[in-house]
């Protein structure tokens, strides 16, 4: 086992703009956010980058702000501030049960929302979340900013669509409105693990208990952050009886196409798919009707 | 501002705050900042453990918050503040969360003590008094392969109650 990473040069980029510089120079970099994932990658000798570009000291890249159009999430905001956020916990139900089961609190410490969705694992919880919510993602890079979809954003296994010069800066979330109710559920081995699999859903309905919007994302159900979209779909206009859920997530399980790991065979995988999508809709539902 | 690029060898000189003391040293930039502060402070109270950010033996406490000091590279501390376990007691007194573990044998091999110990620091700035749920959660990241954490948890519970009685432990000593 490699405990010891290999050598890297390491610079500390002190605006976003002299991130961006650094990433388009030096060769073969990383940018060390939280480096929660990162760092672990290093020592097992998945990642060897020769040079990192440490972002930790960029001012106001971490932050909350709920006064415009969306939630703005700074993309160095630690995943314990969303833990511990009274916004996120009052209006953002879904970001806040994802945030509250990644690892453990030493680990929410430090890792980061931005670094959470750029590593882009399978298993992370953030992407599933980012899917089920539309989330649009900000970069920045030598040719300027542009925003990205989240159901463009996960391109594949550890593959964003960012390039390497470019520097994620902020996720914008939909502001949640009356009826809106969203939830994660996640199926681990023990407390901190990785999803064995895990279920983001997100709902907005009227005052008849119809959907009118819905999200699902789907975490360890394939070698990439995937949504479920056609049970998304097939659900809009829909009250949720047990009957319509059991489609729906049917309709999720059949979408998905996880690996067989140590962390349980393709079909079982699937199966749990299935039942989480019921319990994650019917609690999102349960929450969007609530506030209603 | 122009970045400085440290090269891959680069001895880079780091200046932090230790347990309240102004402490220098050098460090490579793959240095990880448990061995940082085992071989270059001295400090071996601080353990490495699994050394894959699983078991939190190398919990610190970094500008205020518990880390896995492992999982965090020494040059990212430069300019900050440490406490290591070292650091909790005061004038030979120790600190709430040592007397707890004391009093309650929370312990009994000793290995994942110092961190579980930093761990409670954190939780208890946090949360000065916490459920038993809260206490668990807290320290989820902590691995304990003895205890089966019955008196871990009787420790902090301990330590809560007397820093709630005893402000004076809670300013300062960082």
């Amino acid at each position: 086992m490699f405990v010891i990473p290999d050598r890297f040069s390491y610079t500390v980029a002190h605006s976003v703009e002299e991130a961006v510089e650094l990433l388009h120079t030096l060769e073969d970099s990383k940018v060390l956010a939280g480096g929660q994932s990162l760092i672990p990658f290093m020592k097992l000798g998945y990642a060897s980058p020769k040079s990192l570009v440490d972002i930790n000291r960029i001012p106001n890249l971490d932050y909350l702000d709920d006064s415009g159009e969306s939630l703005k999430i700074g993309a160095l905001t630690r995943i314990s501030r969303l833990c511990d956020s009274e916004l996120v916990a009052k209006d953002y139900p879904l970001i806040h049960d994802a945030a509250l089961q990644i690892a453990d609190p030493l680990v929410r410490n430090l890792g980061t929302f931005g670094g959470n969705v750029c590593h882009a694992d399978m298993g992370d919880d953030l992407p599933a979340v980012c899917l089920a919510m539309n989330a649009e993602m900000v970069a920045s890079g030598p040719s300027g900013q542009r925003v990205l979809a989240a159901k463009d954003f996960f391109v594949d296994r550890f593959t964003t669509l960012l390039a390497s010069d470019e520097l994620l800066t902020e996720v914008r979330i939909p502001k949640n409105r009356r009826g809106c109710g969203g939830a994660y559920l996640k199926l681990e081995r023990r407390v901190g693990d990785y999803a064995i699999v895990g279920v983001a859903a997100q709902l907005e309905v009227d005052g008849d208990g119809v959907c009118r919007s819905v999200g699902i994302g789907l975490t360890s159900a394939s070698t990439k952050p995937i949504k479920a979209s056609e049970a998304e779909s097939w659900l809009v206009g829909k009250s949720l009886s047990d009957e319509v859920l059991d489609k729906a997530s049917t309709l999720a399980m059949n979408t998905s196409n996880p690996l067989s790991d140590i962390r349980g065979p393709a079909e079982y995988k699937k199966a749990m798919v299935k039942v989480l999508t019921h319990r994650a809709l019917k609690l999102a539902y349960k929450r969007a009707r609530g506030g209603l | 501002m122009t970045a400085l690029i440290y090269p891959a060898d680069a001895k880079v000189r780091l200046e932090l705050t230790v347990n309240g003391e102004r402490r220098v040293g050098e460090a490579e930039p793959r240095m990880l900042l448990v061995h940082f502060i085992r071989e270059v402070l001295g400090l071996t109270g601080t353990h490495v453990g699994c050394d894959t950010s699983n078991c939190g033996a190398c919990t610190v406490v970094l500008n205020g918050r518990a880390v896995k000091s492992c999982t965090v590279f020494a040059v990212q501390a430069n300019g900050g503040s440490l406490l290591t376990v070292e650091g909790l007691a005061r004038k030979g007194r120790l600190h709430p969360i040592q007397e707890g573990f004391w009093e309650k044998h929370g312990l009994q091999c000793g290995y994942c003590t110092p961190g579980m110990m930093m761990a409670a620091y954190d939780l208890l700035q946090k949360s000065p008094n916490p459920t038993e749920e809260e206490i668990r959660r807290g320290i989820s990241g902590n691995l304990c392969r003895c205890t089966g954490y019955v008196k871990i948890v009787e420790a902090i519970e301990y330590a809560a109650q007397k820093l709630r009685s005893d402000p004076s432990w809670r300013s300062g000593g960082d």
